[in-house]
């Protein structure tokens, strides 16, 4: 079946109090990065030195990689590479195994999302708990993340309770945020208690020093890697920057952009193992390296994963991220998703009003709004988009070629409305009207008027 | 040949000439020569958004054969004019003629402001007003500073319409969200589309406004079609409108 997202988006609107609730909810977040990135005033200056540094890094990568690759090394990490998400969760399946790993806790990672681990390690015995709050809630509730990094954003604190009343054991009706987050944070500490292994994604990789940084406002990453003696990090090759120098540019601009705070609670430097752990990292392509070597694609491998694209975008919070039919929604899903697949994601780059926001939002300055335009050229170049839709196009081109058909045509329409307006309610009139008027049809154009304008001296008033 | 081509967006010609009368009001009554090619029809945007550069293509090399002898290009219509100036180099081929053309093409704000230099609007409006800056004047052409960037800023429209005697620019909650017209995107993603022209609607009014203003009639058609289905009493202006009568000097 293929997933529409107008359809999904109409479901989702119908709750127009839900539809509404998500929308402010959102909207607060964005409002908080507004708050925030005020505050430093050369936010423009960093946002484009992040640009640069990210451009710089990709003209490069393979480079970078190898001396992060490298140092790395030589500070004691073991270092493998994965070509797609199956070799990924098959290298993580066999460091596991080898230690008969059978409990692992995990902090966020879209990766591991995008690699589908949690199934694949629980088809084989290991028990994967998700170690963030929000993930936990979607975990324990057996969806997707609707956020990349709200991952639960689309439940309400009451449904929350539900959830936990059945699977926790809290007391029915109990649906206050403080007091649900302890329980949470109680049941999650024996988890960490008794894993044997943690995973953690990857914010950035410093070539430079050979080590990297994950960024979290729980410390469940800290947790998860500071109790078990097995430490596994995953990341895409795009994760990697030059030096610790660089580090800094991305970390005001991340905290910020992704929920209006100054830093984030925890930022952790690892570059070595536990004495006596092991510490691993698994570098995934994953279809990266196809995307780098398309020029108009590249970009969208600058992206830091902040989702402010995600909270500005008008669409997404009035759709929900299970609208989108890839697990990254909002506008940079809609690039990203497409460029993987353009047929089994083909409504997504006409999920947008194309306003722009995410592009002058993101951190980065991914021109996301234009890349998904040029993904709407690439779905009618591959004949994806709907029939009807073609031919409308096509017969518009055709009359707009020819001046007097133009204006024959219009002015045909333009007296159907008059004199027969229902004539409107079909085709794309009837979905027009649904919601709306169409405006008054007047009796002359402005060739018409401008003929009787030209006729009459300028008033000259300046 | 004239000075200033006059640019009527399709839908502009056929719903609402009144726009395109006042912006020839406004442009010669700066004294400028202005002529209006007449086998005009669209720019292409239409197509082009909606993912058929086959279709829109025919339209754009039309549009330069027709407007390329202009000193300047001015249209009523933001989006429409950031479809010539940013998408017809990638359409029609970047040559010195198309560039040549994108860069003198104007919506109606900027041209009055940076090309024209038009300082001083001595006029009326006297009326509270909700500005509604369309998301291809902002983030396109960049007439106003969007509220996403931390730069200095700036407003080329309202630096022009705040000088008119009476009028009231109310604050909005949301300053410049996308009121969801978006072209085809009105009729593909019509739920989303509605929910957020109702949204922009429901934000001018607990602001107060009695009228929107904008530079998109193709916004406009969208906020009014809403109001009027909703019966909300809240009537539309362009820009132009709003500065027909008015003074303008440098």
């Amino acid at each position: 079946m293929i997933h529409h997202h107008p359809e999904k988006a109409r479901l989702f609107v119908l709750d127009d109090e839900r539809a509404h609730w998500h929308d402010k909810a959102l909207w607060f977040v964005r409002v908080k990065r507004d708050r925030a990135a005020a505050t430093v005033p050369e936010w423009e200056g960093l946002r484009t030195a992040a640009e640069g540094i990210k451009v710089h890094t990709l003209s490069r990568l393979a480079e970078y990689l190898e001396e992060f690759e490298r140092k790395a090394t030589a500070n004691g990490i073991q270092v493998h590479w994965a070509r797609d998400g199956e070799e990924h969760n098959r290298i993580v399946h066999g460091i596991l195994e080898k230690r008969g790993v059978q409990r692992m806790v995990k902090s966020k990672s879209m990766l591991t999302e995008e690699c589908h681990l949690n199934p694949y390690l629980e088809a084989r015995g290991i028990e994967v708990v998700d170690t963030d709050l929000g993930e936990r809630i979607v975990q324990l509730a057996g969806e997707p993340p609707s956020h990349i990094v709200m991952p639960a954003i689309h439940r309400k604190k009451e449904e929350i309770g539900e959830l936990f009343h059945e699977k926790l054991g809290t007391p029915r009706g109990l649906s206050d945020p403080t007091l649900l987050t302890e329980r949470a944070r109680a049941h999650l500490r024996e988890k960490f208690l008794k894993a044997e292994a943690g995973l953690t994604g990857v914010n950035f990789a410093i070539a430079e020093t050979g080590g990297f940084v994950v960024v979290t406002n729980e410390g469940n990453a800290d947790m998860g890697t500071t109790l078990p003696p097995v430490h596994i990090a995953s990341m895409g090759i795009e994760k990697v920057i030059p030096r610790l120098a660089d580090l800094g540019i991305f970390l005001r601009l991340l905290a910020r952009s992704a929920t209006g705070q100054p830093v984030s609670s925890y930022t952790t430097h690892f570059h070595s193992p536990l004495p006596g752990g092991e510490l691993h990292l698994v570098i995934v392509d994953n279809g990266r390296s196809e995307m780098l070597s398309e020029a108009h694609r590249r970009k969208a491998l600058c992206c830091i994963r902040c989702g402010a694209c995600l909270n500005t975008c008008p669409v997404y919070r009035r759709s929900g991220g299970y609208s989108y039919s890839y697990l990254i929604p909002g506008p940079i899903g809609s690039v990203l998703g497409p460029h993987r697949d353009l047929a089994g994601h083909a409504s997504l780059p006409f999920a947008s009003s194309l306003c722009g926001s995410c592009t002058d939002v993101c951190p980065v300055k991914v021109d996301l709004h234009h890349q998904l335009l040029a993904l709407r050229q690439e779905a009618g170049e591959e004949k994806l988009l709907p029939f009807g839709k073609r031919m409308g196009m096509k017969m518009a081109s055709f009359a707009m070629a020819r001046p007097a058909l133009f204006r024959a045509g219009g002015k045909f329409a333009r007296w159907i409305l008059r004199v027969a307006p229902g004539l409107a309610r079909v085709g794309p009139g009837a979905v027009w009207l649904r919601g709306r008027e169409l405006p008054e049809p007047p009796t002359e154009t402005f060739a018409d008027l401008y003929d009787r304008e030209m006729a009459t001296r300028p008033e000259v008033k300046s | 040949m004239a000075k200033v081509g006059l640019f009527i967006p399709c839908y502009v010609d056929q719903f609402f000439p009144r726009v395109g009368l006042a912006t020839l009001r406004v442009l010669r009554g700066l004294g400028l020569e202005v002529e209006y090619p007449r086998d005009q029809t669209c720019c292409g945007q239409p197509m082009f958004n909606t993912g058929c550069s086959q279709e829109a293509r025919p339209l754009a090399e039309r549009f330069v054969r027709l407007f390329s002898g202009y000193e300047a290009v001015v249209a009523p219509s933001a989006s429409c004019v950031a479809m010539v100036k940013l998408q017809y180099p990638g359409l029609v081929g970047d040559t010195p003629e198309v560039r040549a053309l994108a860069s003198r093409t104007f919506d109606l704000s900027e041209y009055l402001v940076d090309v024209v230099k038009v300082t001083r609007v001595d006029g009326e409006f006297r009326k509270k007003v909700g500005l509604h800056r369309s998301c291809h004047g902002i983030r396109e052409l960049r007439e106003s500073r969007s509220s996403e960037r931390m730069d200095a800023p700036f407003d080329k429209t309202r630096q022009l319409v705040s000088q008119l005697r009476g009028i009231e620019l109310v604050e909005l909650e949301r300053a410049d969200e996308c009121c969801g017209f978006g072209g085809t995107f009105a009729v593909t993603e019509e739920a989303v589309s509605c929910m957020m022209g109702r949204d922009r609607i429901a934000d001018h009014v607990r602001a107060g406004a009695e009228v929107i203003a904008g530079y998109d009639m193709s916004c406009l058609m969208h906020l009014d079609g809403l109001a009027r289905r909703d019966g909300t009493k809240l009537p539309i202006v362009h820009v132009a409108e709003m500065l027909e009568k008015a003074r303008l000097s440098r």
